[in-house]
């Protein structure tokens, strides 16, 4: 009885990991068509007043948060749990930061290139469809905190916490795809 | 009466839909309130019914209880199940439950539903069709009826094809269930708010541009036009939600023994149809977003006064749009592989050139989208390629047309109804195909495309590939899903009429074409009219088929013959349980032990069953 129900863990896990494999590469197609776009309509066109430092600073906020979610992911794995919640806690701290570097970047923007323009359209859409998955990676990370997820650490199995930081790390390089895209290019 | 509503209220579908509007007016509100508090008009009708779009469909799906069990799994370490399986009875349908086989039912009624409006807006079009000039209505009137018969029609198929592959796949593998029942669960959910949109779009002016809503005509469209593309966009969703669950269930779930190579063709059908779900679906998602943001928010995509351009729209709407027209007929496609061995009894004629073949359709497909843009300026360096890969699909497509024609080749045929409409099927697709070959070559397409020939092409390929073939899973699985048969006269008659009346109102099209009949206009010239009063005529015969169906379902439910287990004979899988199968389809897994189709061949088994099932025999073929 006892193997059964082991065997049942193992292949529930394998399903999890194949289901949330599928939805990321699915999801990466989405990514791969604003990245077409933006060299369809905009070529390699870049405006000069686009902000590179800052643009820098946030994907290294954005690289440092995936590290800590890492971190966070392997001390769930050994049943940490300290370790684990001091490390999303900073994840979803630089991922906050992220966003408001991104607002800050919109509010130049605005300024520059607003969205009613040609770069702008293109700006803020890859910039808005990644942040609105930055977005839907915090409320994730932030229901890994729950007591059900903590509950179930308890009992060795991190599944949650796994699935959550493999999602933050797809929306980190996302981001690695996007930023030279629109920053480096020209 | 308290009790009677109760009952009412504990319909989740009932529950759903008044939280729902509830959601939708609060969402609404608040945004007016915003924008009175920002000193913007207060009452922009886009934005506003965006807002209180998405804010409706969260509190519908909320209030339905599609949400719960996983807001529980976020409280609690071992979330309760409570309330996902306790119902029986017809109640269940309209509830959130995780059953697949009541989730292909669900999608099966709303397909057959969508299709008997959206079929009786073609009607009506069809007899504003009858005469030339007007007859019963103006020009925009009929094309917003025409627009959203398109739609409504692509939605419909696109939900069909969910239900037959949801009901057949776990039971053809062996498995109990999908891989992630409650995610099943949520693709179905997104539809019914779906077709609420489609149908309250047209309260608010409708769309008047075709089913393909190219900017910039749909950039200027009224109200109804962005409904209609948050519709679209949740069919969408619940596309690639359900592609990933049929994906998983195929690859961990098959029964003991069940190798890629001893699949029922069905099964690799799914298999090609999710992988065209998973990947493509994403490229209309993101241009139906892109045409909301430029309606709503005003970005420049597609407006060439902005660096934008129109082609990029169409572009990705036909990167998904042709291989999503292998998601419509390639289940289909499988039905007839299905049905074809089991009423010929002989094998399937080349099963691993079939399999592949399926695949091979659909990666080849992902290659021909332009074809539908050889008149639209797309860049001409793309234009002698696209014409190669697209005559190069036709090479596997005809690889199924011989191994239907090889298997009933010397068979012993017994023409009950469900082959019947599989010969049908194969008869009204060929000319599908063939009918596209002129389309595909650049020269000759320059010359016909946008007229009725390409009405006719396309409805030949859609009947062919979906419309019958779902008429012909009806006539055979029906037995399956309920435990009675249906009527055999009824069901010949229904057979005989649509047939007729398919081909009566189908092929004028083709003349009309040539003759130079424009689609999407209400109006032509008088010398065409006898062609259109065939074709109406025809059009009417098919909507009796319908009908006709219709009524044998009821009756047949009602008080139909009663149906063994496996009244087919056949090996696969789901005619070894009992009729209808059991609650978790197979207690213990089966023993998959050969090919799905060695019908006629002595002693022959697909697999054997645990002992205690109503099959035990497995199917086995007389010796
Ligand atoms: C009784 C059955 C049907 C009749 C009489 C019918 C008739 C028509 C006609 C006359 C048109 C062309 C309108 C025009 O260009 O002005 C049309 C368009 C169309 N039909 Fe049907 N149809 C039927 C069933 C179906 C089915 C079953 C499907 C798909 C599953 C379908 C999908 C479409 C689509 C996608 C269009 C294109 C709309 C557009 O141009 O944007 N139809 N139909
Ligand atoms: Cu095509």
């Amino acid at each position: 009885m006892a193997v059964i129900a082991h065997t049942a863990h193992k292949d529930k896990l394998a399903i999890h990991r194949l289901g949330l494999w599928l939805f990321i590469i699915s999801d990466s197609f989405l990514f791969l068509g604003l990245l077409f776009s933006r060299f369809y309509l905009q070529g390699v066109r870049r405006p000069p007043e686009i902000n590179q430092p800052l643009g820098l600073a946030i994907s290294i906020v954005l690289i440092l948060s995936s590290l800590a979610a890492y971190r966070g992911e392997t001390a769930a794995a050994y049943g940490d749990i300290k370790r684990f919640r001091r490390n999303i806690l900073l994840t979803l701290g630089l991922g906050a930061l992220f966003l408001v570097g991104v607002g800050l970047e919109w509010s130049e923007a605005f300024r520059s290139f607003p969205p009613s323009t040609g770069y702008g359209t293109i700006f803020f859409t890859l910039t808005g469809f990644h942040a609105f998955h930055v977005v839907t990676g915090l409320l994730a990370l932030t229901v890994a905190l729950l007591p059900g997820q903590r509950a179930r650490l308890q009992e060795g199995n991190s599944w949650g916490v796994e699935a959550v930081v493999k999602y933050w790390h797809f929306v980190d390089v996302a981001w690695v795809f996007i930023f030279p895209t629109l920053y480096l290019v020209s | 009466m308290r009790k009677a509503i109760a009952v009412v209220l504990s319909l989740g579908l009932v529950r759903g839909m008044l939280v729902g509007m509830a959601g939708a007016g609060a969402g609404m509100g608040v945004t007016v309130l915003l924008r009175a508090a920002l000193g913007l008009s207060a009452w922009n009708p886009g934005p506003v019914v965006a807002i209180g779009t998405i804010t409706g469909v969260l509190a519908y799906l909320a209030g339905l209880g599609a949400f719960s069990y996983w807001i529980r799994w976020a409280l609690v370490a071992e979330p309760s199940k409570e309330g996902e399986r306790h119902r029986y009875g017809w109640t269940r349908y309209l509830c959130v439950d995780i059953n697949h086989k009541v989730i292909g039912i669900q999608y099966m009624a709303t397909s057959i539903l969508v299709i008997m409006v959206a079929g009786a807006l073609a009607l009506i079009f069809r007899i504003e069709l009858s005469t030339p000039g007007r007859t019963i209505m103006g020009p925009g009137l009929y094309n917003r009826f025409m627009s959203l018969h398109g739609i409504s029609m692509v939605a419909a198929t696109l939900i069909g094809v969910s239900g037959l592959m949801n009901y057949l796949l776990p039971l053809m593998i062996g498995a109990r269930d999908m891989a992630f029942p409650r995610l099943n669960a949520l693709s179905y959910w997104l539809i019914p708010p779906a077709v609420v949109l489609l149908l309250t779009s047209q309260a608010a002016g409708g769309f008047d541009t075709g089913w393909t809503a190219y900017p910039p005509l749909s950039i200027k469209a009224p109200l109804g036009m962005q409904l209609m593309l948050t519709a679209f966009y949740l069919v969408g969703l619940s596309s690639i939600l359900g592609g990933i669950n049929f994906l998983t269930t195929i690859f961990k779930l098959r029964a003991p023994g069940m190798s890629f190579f001893r699949m029922p063709i069905f099964v690799w059908a799914t298999l090609a149809t999710a992988l065209l779900q998973i990947v493509f679906t994403q490229f209309i998602g993101m241009v139906l977003i892109m045409l909301l943001l430029e309606r709503l928010l005003g970005l420049g995509f597609f407006d060439p006064a902005r660096e934008g351009n129109v082609l990029l729209f169409q572009h990705f709407f036909w990167f998904y749009s042709h291989p999503a027209v292998y998601i419509f007929v390639l289940p289909g496609l499988g039905v007839i592989s299905e049905i074809v061995p089991v009423f010929s009894r002989k094998p399937l004629f080349g099963y691993k050139a079939v399999a592949i073949s399926t695949l091979g359709i659909a990666v080849g497909g992902t290659m021909v989208w332009g074809h539908h843009m050889f008149a639209a300026g797309m860049e001409p360096y793309l234009r002698i390629p696209i014409m190669m890969t697209t005559l190069l699909v036709a090479v596997p497509t005809g690889v199924k047309i011989f191994s239907w024609l090889a298997t009933m080749w010397m068979g012993k045929l017994k023409l009950d109804t469900p082959l019947l409409f599989a010969m049908t099927s194969i008869a009204v697709f060929l000319v599908g195909g063939l009918t596209g070959i002129p389309l595909a070559i650049v020269a000759t397409d320059l010359d016909l495309t946008d007229t009725y020939w390409v009405v006719g092409h396309f409805h030949h390929t859609i009947f062919g590939g979906f419309v019958f073939p779902l008429m012909a899973a009806i006539y055979y699985w029906f037995p399956k899903v309920t435990g009675k048969f249906l009527n055999e006269r009824l069901g010949k008659l229904h057979w005989g009429i649509m047939t007729v009346g398919f081909f009566t109102s189908y092929l004028p099209y083709f003349w009309l074409g040539l003759n130079g009949m424009r689609r999407r206009v209400y109006d032509y010239d008088p010398g065409l009219q006898p062609m259109h009063l065939v074709a109406t005529v025809g059009g009417f015969m098919i909507g009796l088929g319908f009908l006709l169906l219709l009524s044998n379902l009821l009756v047949s439910a009602w008080r139909g013959a009663r149906a063994p287990a496996n009244p087919w004979h056949a090996q696969t899988l789901e005619w070894q349980v009992t009729s209808p199968p059991p609650e978790d389809n197979f207690p213990l897994p089966p023993q998959v032990v050969g090919s799905p189709y060695s019908y006629g061949v002595p002693g022959s088994v697909h697999a054997l069953m645990p002992p205690g099932g109503a099959g035990e025999d497995g199917g086995k073929e007389a010796t």
